[in-house]
């Protein structure tokens, strides 16, 4: 049941619970000991919002930023990711295999703000060897969400 | 002048559902919950390999009978999901649709007054096509009370001598009914003991919701007395491919392609190579897409019993079909008048056969919200049908 729940509030986490235990064919009470169950093991981490901002008429710019670290003694990565998500301003920070170590995302109002963030809070780390900021253009599709308008029901009906 | 038309074609009526869609094309802010079609798109790595076969230039003919690999990897997944075993080569061809294989099988078996057992409500084109294949249609009134599933009371009352091949639209359109395997064996027995032939319409095949799906094909005796039509465009979501395939014993199978080699040649090509891919890799998309149908099935069913509308659950396909008689309204009547009133366009039962009188055909494929709204208006409608009362 877990599964099937997660399956569908990741896509909609408003869904009014009696509506999803109609939906699971499962009683309500259940699916609200599951989800709290979930939320307080951190298996659902938090609600969010899919904005696009762009449309909402706020200037935001949002920036990629490849980052190669030296990881320190006994600490591994998690040290160094742990310095970087501190900041308010870092989205997200992804450990990445390949070229490079962490993928840091940051979110700011302009250009300037998210480039003077990586010149003076991320580049300066000791462990940092390196960054290559990555700005955000256009986001098409996100969270498995395409941000255009959907298109219209061209279905006939036939029989 | 002469009549230019045939008298049989004047004598088959226009589907009674076009109607119902004119006027919604036309109505702003109207919820059709009346297409017949997935709401998904075909998945993106099936579309893919039609795309790569138009790119590679694979724009010619294909053998009658299809892409040989097709063929092969169908022969493959009927044995892996329905334990039905057919040689590629000589017991199956690929059709334009499951339309078309109806059509066909009906003028490879029937000869001027054999008469074809059409269980209904049912889709709507078995009937016309028995004609055309000079047969006799005759319906057998499928019943609520029996959850529209045959008995084999209702087949051994319907049987004559005339009695050629009984039709077998299960999972169905536009109940919902299933035929459960016990269910099945009853069938079985009568038709093998009367010598008929069996036509099953499995196209929703992939789409049921408590049980595996039971092929009449795969119980004992009935492989050599039974056509399977399946195909792409429920299970896919593949309508527009206009994709389907017959099997059945080689003697049948034969005769069915000479009919389909001369009026069709083949069926498209690029929608061939896309299937390929669907049969191949395309389970993980069929089990996501019934997910989806059964948690809508599961609402609406919730709902109708909330509005207090009398209705069976249906354990198939993407319809269900409550009853309206307790507002004494034929479904025409109801079907209009919702539309009027409420701009909701659903399907009168009687569309799909006489016996549909009282009941209306809701189709679920469409997305929560559309469905939640016009759950809404339809609930409005009949409080208000029965405040006036």
């Amino acid at each position: 049941m877990r599964e099937k729940i997660l399956t569908f509030i990741e896509k909609n986490s408003r869904v009014d619970l009696g509506e999803l235990a109609v939906m699971l064919g499962v009683d309500e009470a259940s699916v609200l000991t599951e989800l709290q169950a979930m939320e307080n093991e951190r298996v659902i981490c938090g609600y969010h919002t899919l904005i696009d901002w762009d449309k909402a008429g706020v200037e935001k710019v949002t920036a990629m930023i490849e980052v190669s670290v030296t990881p320190q003694k006994g600490m591994g990565f998690d040290k160094i990711a742990a310095g970087i998500y501190k900041y308010p301003e870092v989205n997200s920070v992804y450990l990445i295999s390949g070229g490079f170590d962490l993928m840091v995302t940051i979110e700011g109002k302009t250009l300037r703000e998210v480039s003077q963030f990586v010149s003076e809070k991320l580049a300066p780390h000791d462990q940092v060897l390196s960054t290559k900021t990555n700005f955000i253009l256009k986001k098409y599709k996100d969270h498995g969400t395409v941000m255009a308008e959907p298109t219209k029901d061209e279905r006939i009906m036939m029989a | 002048m002469r009549d230019p038309l045939s008298k049989t074609i004047t004598t088959i009526k226009p589907s009674g559902i076009r109607k119902f869609f004119d006027i919604v094309s036309e109505m702003k802010d109207a919820i059709s919950l009346g297409v017949g079609e997935p709401d998904f798109d075909t998945p993106w790595h099936i579309r893919e390999e039609g795309i790569k076969s138009l790119e590679k230039g694979k724009t010619f003919y294909t053998s009658n009978a299809g892409l040989k690999e097709l063929k092969e990897e169908i022969s493959k997944y009927l044995d892996r999901r329905f334990q039905l075993q057919y040689n590629p080569a000589n017991e199956m061809f690929i059709t334009v649709g499951g339309s078309e294989a109806i059509d066909v099988a009906m003028r490879a078996m029937l000869d001027p007054g054999d008469e074809v057992l059409i269980p209904q409500p049912s889709y709507v084109s078995y009937v016309p096509c028995a004609v055309l294949a000079n047969g006799v249609p005759v319906p057998i009134e499928l019943k609520v009370e029996n959850q529209f599933r045959l008995t084999a009371e209702e087949l051994e009352a319907a049987i004559t001598p005339k009695t050629k091949l009984l039709v077998m639209p299960f999972p169905n359109n536009p109940t919902g009914a299933v035929m459960e395997k016990a269910d099945l064996e009853q069938i079985a027995k009568v038709v093998i003991e009367h010598d008929l032939f069996v036509l099953s319409d499995e196209i929703y095949s992939e789409l049921t919701y408590t049980e595996n799906h039971v092929s009449i094909a795969s119980l004992p005796g009935m492989r050599e007395r039974t056509i399977v039509i399946n195909g792409f465009s429920k299970s896919y979501a593949m309508t527009g491919w206009r994709l389907g395939y017959a099997c059945g014993p080689e003697v049948v199978i034969k005769q069915m392609l000479k009919i389909h080699q001369f009026c069709i040649m083949c069926a498209p090509t690029t929608s061939q190579y896309a299937a390929v891919e669907a049969v191949k890799n395309g389970d993980a998309d069929v089990v996501a897409m019934r997910e989806e149908y059964n948690q809508r099935r599961r609402y609406l069913v919730h709902r109708f019993r909330q509005m207090g509308l009398d209705c069976f659950e249906p354990f198939g396909a993407f319809y269900i079909f409550p009853c309206i008689k307790e507002f004494g309204m034929t479904s025409d009547d109801f079907a209009t008048d919702l539309l009027m009133k409420k701009k909701v366009a659903v399907v009168p039962g009687t569309a799909f056969g006489d016996c549909g009188e009282g009941f209306i055909r809701i189709s679920y494929a469409y997305s929560m919200d559309a469905l939640k709204e016009a759950l809404g208006r339809i609930e409005e409608y009949i409080t208000e049908l029965r405040t006036q009362k």
